[in-house]
Order: structure tokens, then sequence, then C-alpha cells
């Protein structure tokens, strides 16, 4: 037995020096003052006064609004969306998820390079509109592109486990709310939506989860001028070089983000991973 | 009857037009990769020239080659790594195994950037000179967690006693884990791999923070030739996507064609005794 136990070992080793190291170092950063350098480092915690400042504290709002925002359009498109794949028979379904599921596996900087040449001033939108007598629009870098994006990346992310949840439903349940008098609005909210709750609990939460802390699509479709907490941690690090301020702000979201997840995965008892 | 059928028409054109949603960005960036010229909005004549600058332009070859062969290595070790772990890990106690799991989680559940600016801290403070081989590392870290999540159920599932009983009938350890436990977990272990080779083909956050001495993978040539049109992108994006594409239908496929006849055979069988 002992020969099996030893094989963990080496990921044991692995993990401590990549896994834990880096996010531990990153607490030292969060709460000390000595700029790069470790040595002289002392304890501090200005890095998270400094984030009351209204800058960078227009900067949280704001990935906390898109977050919001995203997650708001992504349940309203999401949700028929799920209810209607469940509608069909079986192996239509499976293809419907297949395409749904697929988007997921295409690199992400590929499918937001591809909204930029449709939203971009002199992209196909206004050739469009313009084709169509329609005054030309200006979203690209603004919170609209942003959006867009976020919307379209994590979409999927709501629509399968809220599938999941409804295709776990008994139709019978429906027919049985029906017999017993029930309208289609009664039956829909007391019976479907009853069911469909751990799914949308988990949409709801990793589509915000994954909308503040995004980093790519706000960088691309927002230009400099829509910053997101993401792309405030890049500055601190890549532009302005305060690695204090940024493992301030990294610790912060990786500590609601942790908190979040560990929270739901109690909640639902369904999820295995 | 025929209110069921007009109800899931319009069911249909509502997930049609996600779809279109979805898959309208990609489809464009394919057809414009055939543009003749530069245009990213109007199609002037069919042409290969920018898949032609595709294979002659040193710089996105090799960023190919860098996505490829990272991905390739990191899947091949965190899978190793990975599968080991998972089987280490059930002959372990329950308190170390749930301590473990956690910090297992941790990459998998952190958002991107930090993970990213962990690595970065990480490898400046230990003096490391990023490029290739932080890249792989990094990757490797991201990857693992993955393929113990989906080899760990399946070890949980299997009987405790399984290599015990191997190695009383005289086989060795490494007998007992490559001809019996191994086999088992088949199915977990490619789902993996999978998951591993897509996670790092795809990635651009951590890559772009862990590397530096010009090594660059398919996303950061991507993000640094965004600013300008370059066509060139989009017959990269056209092969990348086709391939993907393409991977996942006979991933999801090959099982349910298998089942499919597996079934037919059944279904013989059972006409057979009947």
């Amino acid at each position: 037995m002992k020969h099996f136990r030893s094989m963990t070992i080496p990921y044991i080793v692995w993990a401590l020096a990549f896994i834990v190291a880096p996010f531990v170092l990153i607490i030292i950063y969060a709460f000390t003052d000595g700029g790069l350098s470790l040595t002289d480092a002392s304890f501090s915690l200005d890095s998270f006064h400094d984030m009351i400042d209204p800058l960078y504290a227009t900067v949280f709002a704001r990935s906390f609004e898109t977050g919001l925002i995203t997650t708001a359009v992504c349940f309203l498109l999401g949700y028929p969306m799920a209810y209607f794949i469940t509608k069909f028979d079986e192996k239509v379904q499976s293809i419907l998820i297949l395409l749904t599921t697929i988007p997921m596996w295409i690199n992400l900087l590929l499918r937001t390079y591809a909204w930029i040449g449709i939203l971009s001033d002199n992209g196909i939108l206004n050739a469009v509109l313009k084709s169509l007598g329609i005054q030309p629009i200006s979203v690209m870098y603004t919170g609209v592109a942003v959006n867009i994006g976020l919307v379209c990346n994590f979409l999927p992310f709501m629509i399968l486990p809220i599938h999941t949840s409804l295709s776990k439903m008994d139709p019978s349940l429906l027919e049985a709310a029906y017999d017993l008098g029930a309208n289609k609005v009664q039956a829909f909210v007391k019976v479907v939506f009853k069911y469909s709750i751990p799914g949308v609990l988990n949409g709801v939460i990793l589509t915000f989860l994954m909308a503040i802390s995004a980093f790519v699509i706000p960088k691309l479709l927002g230009g400099g001028q829509y910053t997101l907490l993401g792309n405030l941690i890049e500055n601190q690090f890549i532009s302005v070089g305060n690695w204090n301020f940024g493992s301030a702000i990294s610790f912060i979201l990786a500590i609601v983000i942790l908190f979040t997840i560990s929270f739901l995965k109690r909640v639902d008892p369904d999820d295995e991973t | 009857m025929k209110k069921f059928h007009t109800s899931k028409l319009l069911y249909g054109i509502y997930i049609g037009i996600l779809f279109v949603f979805f898959y309208l960005p990609i489809a464009v960036t394919m057809f414009f990769s055939f543009n003749s010229s530069k245009s990213l909005t109007h199609f002037s004549g069919f042409s290969l020239r920018w898949y032609v600058n595709l294979i002659t332009d040193r710089e996105i070859v090799d960023a190919v080659w860098v996505s490829i062969s990272i991905a390739i290595l990191a899947t091949l070790i965190s899978t190793i790594l990975g599968t080991l772990t998972s089987i280490g890990i059930s002959k372990c106690r329950k308190v170390i195994r749930e301590l473990f799991m956690n910090i297992n989680n941790i990459p998998m559940m952190n958002p991107d950037i930090v993970t990213a600016i962990g690595f970065m801290i990480l490898f400046s403070s230990l003096r490391i000179p990023k490029g290739y081989y932080t890249m792989l590392l990094a990757h490797i870290t991201f990857c693992t967690p993955y393929v113990i999540t989906s080899v760990w159920p399946k070890v949980k599932n299997l009987d405790p006693n399984l290599a015990d009983a191997a190695m009383d009938l005289g086989a060795t350890p490494f007998q007992a884990l490559y001809k019996v436990l191994l086999p088992m977990l088949k199915e977990g272990i490619f789902a993996g791999a999978l998951l591993a080779f897509t996670m790092s083909f795809d990635d651009f956050v951590i890559s772009y923070f862990v590397t530096g001495n010009g090594v660059s993978n398919i996303s950061i040539i991507v993000y640094n030739m965004t600013k300008r049109t370059n066509p060139t992108i989009n017959a990269l994006s056209t092969i990348v996507i086709l391939v993907i594409f393409v991977t996942m239908f006979i991933v999801r496929f090959i099982p349910y064609i298998v089942r499919k006849n597996k079934k037919g055979r059944n279904h013989i069988l059972h006409e057979e005794i009947n």
C-alpha cells in the first residue's frame, strides 16, 4: 500500500511550490509596503486603504455593475434557451448542447478578435447600418462592446447548468400539476422554475464571478477606456509597478471568489467536482 | 398536435437566433480569411494569400509551435502526475485528502489573472528568467487539477481491494497499477487529458504573464496583432476553429456510435433469447 501512497509526493511538492507559494507571496505583498523587494518590507495596510480612493473605487463599482449587467442579460437570454432545448428529443438535445459547448472550447482571444471585426467603427455592423440608410454607431471601446463580448462568452456557462437541472425533472410532474388544476404560468413557476433553481444559482454565480474578474475582453473590446478589476491588477504589475497594491486587489478578488464557490458547493450537493 | 408543432418551431427559432449570436462572429472571421483584399467588411474576391502569409510568417509559425508543443508536454506531464496522484490519494487519510483537494481546487477556482500574477511574482522572486520553461511549468500547474478532478471520481468508484487482490495473486505493485488500475480508469484519464490539452492550448492570461524573451503562443500573438487589422489572424483562426470543431464532434460522437452498436448487439442478443 505504501507504494501507492508515495505516488502523491511529487504532486504535493509541486502544489506547494506552484500553487501554495504564489498565493502566499500575493498575501505577503498585499500586507506589506516594501515595494518590489521583500527583504525590507514591513506590515502595512496601506494598499487596502488606497482602494477607497475614488479613482479605484470607480473600478470596483464598474466591475460590480458590469458583472450584474452581464449576469442579468445571460440569465434572461440563457434561461429560455435552456428550457427550450429540453423540449426536443434526446438526440436533438445532445446536438444542441454540443453546439452550445463548442464556443467554450474555441480560443477566447480568437472569439473576441472576431467581435472586433464586427463592432469596430468601420466594421460589419456599421457597414450593414450604412447600407440600410441608418446612422452608423460607435460601440467599440465602450461598455456596450465589453458587455456584448462578456455575454457572448459566458452565456454557455449559464445555459448548461440550467439545462442540467431542467433535464433532471420528470415531465410527468408537469402533467400532474395540470391535472391538479394549475394553469401554464403556475405550473411553470411552481414546478419548472423550482426544479431549475440549483442550476440557476450555479449559472448566475459562475457568470458573475467570471465577469467581475474578466481581463481579456474588457482589454480588447473596451480599449484602455473601460478598466475593470482584472485590468487594474495588470496595470499595477506591468505599467505602474506597484506590486503591493496589485496584490491587495488580487487578494480581495481571490478571497471573494474562493469563498463564494465553496459556499456554492456546499449548497449544491449534486456538484461532484 | 398542430399547436405542439408551432411552439416547437418558435423554440427552434429562438435557439437559432442565439446560435447566430454565438457563431456569427466566428463565421465572419472565417469568411474574410478568404478575402483577396485586406478589408474585413468588403469581400473583393476569393484568395488564399492570407494562408500563404500564415505559413511564411516566422513569428506566427513559431507561436503555433509553442502552443502545440506546450499543450502536448503539459498534457502528458499533468496526465501522468494527476493520475498517479489520484490513485495515491485514495490511500491517504481523509483529513489529508480533503486538505489536498482544497489546495488542488485553487487554480481552477481562482481567476486566471490572480493565478497569473502569482506565478509572475514567484518567478521574479526566484529570479527565474521568464520564457518557454516558465510557461510550461505554469501550464502543468493549472492543467493537473483538471486531470485530478476527472480521474479522482473514477478512482473513488473502484473497489479499494483491487490492487491488493492483484498483488496477492503475484503481481508487483507496478503490474497492479499498469494492468489492473490504469485500464479501469481509462475513461477518466482520457477525459482529463482532453481537458488539459484544451485548457493549455486556449490559455492567454497566464501565458501572457509568465512568458518572456519573445516566446509567444497563439493567444499572445493574436493579442499583439489585434491593434491593427490583419487577415492573417483570420486565416489562423479558421484553421484553429476547424480543428477544434472536428475534434469535438469526433470525441462527442465516437462513444455515441460505439454505444449504439453495442445497443444494437444487445438488442439482437435479446431477440435470440426470446
